[in-house]
């Protein structure tokens, strides 16, 4: 396991795993809706055209995060 | 006969309203839930002599407070306590699907689950144990294809069957929220239902959930029913919640969150099973979106879209709509032909015909926006645009989704104001929404064209095309400025989260974009309807009354007999040469007198005294008639200063002899054309808008656009006036 990182600093395709989630209020209660709380595997899978924001992928589903509200959240790689 | 009513919740994408729209055969009925610009449709089914009243509720994630959509759901839940509540699952994100139905079950209202798009749950492999997904939840669980309608039947007769059996008190799913939650819950709980808080509506488990979560709604609820036990429960959940940040570093609300998708996992865990290898399987949709939302390729194909739906919505609806023009002023003939002249001709002619010909003028083009805009919307790429658009957007406090409003309403000059501001529908986001409403209609839409081209006409002869880029880049300019302005003054705040699910493309279903079609546009025809030809009867009035005094017409009669009768003369003598030019006298004298006669209006009044205030703008009272016109319609702009400028009707799309007339005004300079050209850019909308804006969002908010705008109008218009009296 590696050390934990800002999820904004992931790169396209890095296979992660959520450590924490430190938003609160409305910003954390819909993230955390969408199903991204500690433990989820996620990977980012793409990047708008202007790089903000970037579209990541849960086992299920594809949503799409603002790199502000991505600050909120660290992550750890997941290895295979 | 009995009759049960059935609530049908569930996520944003789950195919809802497509499962809906299959079981009550599309006959149902679209309104507004109270209060709110949230859309509430019902429909009532016959299900083996029971009547059941199926209600939509809003496509929602989960039940907090924070949204208007979560609020109403849960509102209707806790007071028109349905008989059960049926949630649609997107089957293949059943985790998250779940998160819902949990907090629906936190209420205790009886379940039932519908696990929808099963079709592409089978297609990816994936595999659901229905039976074991009902026992470990306790709900019956019916597996559904909404787009084919596949056990719809089964799910209703689930639905009546659940409804039944569970009558009578609800009872709220226990799970444990952890060491630190439990037992202060548990405590709550007693104390509220001890003292009876709000049980009439929910169960105490619930309300004591709430209070550790914070929820505003129940904590004031709770509060006005009894105010000392809400002080003490949120005492309770004021130290509980500091014990907690200090040990777990988590707020409770996001412990709850934490315990239910436990709680989901543990379900998932034995109802799922994945195929193997699926994790490197790149999805279509993914594939799709290397294209679609690629880094050069995406925003030109997004523009090529774009200009499609432009395109598309104003060539192809340009055709009805002139089939309906062409009716009204053929059915306008026919009554002028049989009715005899006087007020009450005028009236119907003048009022109501175009007025109500004015209104489903626009049906054509809404029908035909909203036939794409919900393709798209269905397809998933609706949510892509809002993906790659959002940073742009955000800059100015606007959402990547108020792209559709902007071009709709004449981004692309021509457009029209009135689906565009319906086109925001697709936002859900309300700051961002109230926003683009606004600023929307400062556009260049089809109606303003023309007077852009007579004023360009009369002072740039020669650099039509360059005016009209201009004016289309400031019309960009001024909406996304005045949105930046307003998301700092009046709807400021925090920019709505962009976390949004980006759905699997689909391929649309013609039944459901048709549907959808139809349902807006018959809303907009029979709501706005009403409220627009009363507006519509009044600008007739105003622009009618008083009538010019009976002696003033008496005297336009003689003057009018003496040519005649010189005409006469004139033709008897063989002078062919004259006669022209007498008849040329006779229809100036005519132009003459409708000048006078709108001068003496309610409305010319109204332009009289205004000059006093647009003088600084350099609008003289003629310019002014032809704005308050406006607010009617933009295309009366061009024909009122016509007649304002003796000149008669004019053909707004032949307006030479109005650009010569003006060129040649010694009163209208050509700082006035530039001073006119921003001011009926950006002054209050066409009242059809306003109509339609009010629909969408409030009427205090449509008059504040109306006053705001014509304000901003005003000041810049005198800003450019000044200015550009000295240098040009």
């Amino acid at each position: 396991m590696g050390k934990a990182f800002c999820l904004r600093e992931a790169g396209v395709n890095q296979k992660l795993k959520i450590v924490t989630v430190s938003a609160q209020g409305e910003l954390g209660r819909r993230i955390r809706d969408m199903g991204l709380i500690p433990g989820t595997e996620v990977k980012v899978i793409g990047k708008a055209p202007l790089k903000d924001p970037v579209a990541l992928r849960l086992k299920d589903f594809t949503l799409t995060l603002r790199n502000s509200e991505a600050d909120h959240i660290t992550v750890e790689p997941l290895e295979d | 006969m009995q009759k049960i009513t059935a609530a049908i919740a569930g996520n944003p994408n789950c195919g809802k309203t497509t499962l809906f729209n299959a079981i009550t055969g599309a006959r149902h009925h679209v309104g507004n839930w109270p209060g709110v610009t949230v859309e509430k449709k019902t429909g009532i089914v016959k299900h083996q002599g029971t009547d059941v009243e199926l209600v939509d509720l809003p496509g929602t994630y989960s039940l907090t407070a924070y949204t208007q959509e979560e609020l109403v759901a849960r509102n209707f839940l806790a007071e028109e306590r349905p008989e059960v509540v049926v949630d649609v699952l997107n089957a293949g994100a059943l985790e998250r699907n779940l998160y819902l139905a949990v907090q629906i079950k936190e209420m205790g209202v009886p379940l039932v689950l519908a696990l929808n798009m099963m079709d592409e749950v089978r297609r990816s492999g994936k595999e659901i144990d229905t039976e074991r997904l009902s026992e470990l939840t306790g709900c019956p669980v019916v597996e559904t294809v909404g787009r084919t309608g596949e056990g719809k039947g089964d799910l209703l007769a689930a639905a009546a069957r659940h409804a039944n059996e569970n009558q009578g008190d609800w009872e709220s799913l226990r799970i444990s929220y952890g060491p630190d939650l439990d037992p202060v819950l548990e405590e709550m709980e007693s104390m509220i239902a001890e003292a009876g808080l709000l049980t009439d509506l929910v169960p105490a488990r619930w309300t004591g959930i709430k209070y550790l979560e914070h929820d505003e709604d129940v904590v004031l609820k709770g509060r006005m029913a009894d105010s000392e036990l809400s002080q003490r429960l949120e005492k309770m959940a004021a130290k509980v919640a500091e014990h907690t940040k200090k040990t777990l570093n988590a707020e409770p609300d996001a412990i709850i969150a934490d315990y239910r998708y436990g709680f989901i996992a543990g379900i998932v865990k034995h109802v799922v099973r994945y195929p193997v290898l699926d994790e490197d399987r790149i999805s279509m949709s993914d594939n799709i979106d290397r294209f679609l939302t690629h880094k050069f390729l995406g925003p030109i194909i997004m523009l090529g879209v774009i200009y499609m739906i432009y395109k598309v919505t104003f060539t192809v609806g340009e055709i009805p709509m002139g089939w309906l023009e062409a009716f009204f002023g053929w059915l306008g003939d026919t009554v002028s032909g049989i009715m005899p002249e006087g007020l009450l001709k005028s009236l119907i002619v003048s009022g109501i015909i175009d007025g109500v010909g004015g209104v489903l003028g626009f049906v054509p083009l809404i029908m035909f926006m909203f036939l794409m805009i919900s393709a798209l919307e269905d397809s998933g790429y609706v949510a892509r645009m809002a993906y790659m658009l959002d940073r742009v957007f955000r800059t100015f406090g606007l959402h990547g989704t108020s792209v559709l409003p902007f071009i709709v309403s004449g981004g692309i000059a021509g457009g029209c104001a009135v689906p565009g501001v319906m086109s925001a529908r697709a936002l859900r986001s309300p700051r961002e929404k109230l926003a683009t409403l606004f600023v929307a209609p400062y556009m260049t839409c089809g109606a303003k064209v023309p007077v852009f081209l007579m004023l360009a006409a009369a002072f740039f002869p020669k650099e039509g095309a360059g005016v009209m880029l201009t004016i289309t880049l400031t019309a960009w300019a001024m909406a996304l400025i005045v949105a930046r302005i307003l998301r700092w003054t009046v709807i400021k705040g925090e920019s709505t989260p962009f976390v949004m699910e980006l759905p699997p493309y689909r391929i649309p279903t013609l039944r459901g974009v048709l549907i959808h079609t139809w349902e807006r546009t018959w809303e907009y025809a029979r709501k706005a309807g009403t409220v627009i030809l009363g507006i519509s009867i009044l600008l007739w009035a105003l622009m009618t009354f008083p009538q010019m005094p009976q002696d003033r017409v008496e005297a336009y009669e003689t003057q009018r007999a003496e040519i005649a009768q010189k005409i006469e003369t004139v033709e008897a003598s063989g002078a062919q040469n004259q006669v022209a030019e007498l008849e040329s006298r006779i229809e100036t004298l005519e132009n003459e007198q409708a000048e006078e006669a709108l001068r003496g209006t309610f409305a010319g009044q109204i332009g009289t005294a205004l000059e006093g205030v647009t003088k600084w703008a350099g609008f003289n009272w003629r310019v002014n008639i032809a704005l308050v016109g406006g607010f009617a319609a933009k295309e009366v702009i061009v024909s009122t200063m016509g007649t304002a400028y003796s000149l008669g009707e004019v053909d707004p799309e032949e307006a030479r002899p109005l650009a010569e007339r003006l060129s040649t005004d010694p009163g209208f300079s050509k700082a006035a054309g530039l001073a006119m050209i921003i001011f009926v850019l950006l002054y209050a909308p066409c009242f059809v808008t306003v109509v339609t804006m009010a629909r969408e969002s409030s009427w205090s908010w449509a008059m504040f656009s109306v006053i705001g705008s014509t304000a901003l109008a005003y000041g810049l218009a005198v800003v450019v006036y000044q200015v550009a009296r000295n240098f040009v």
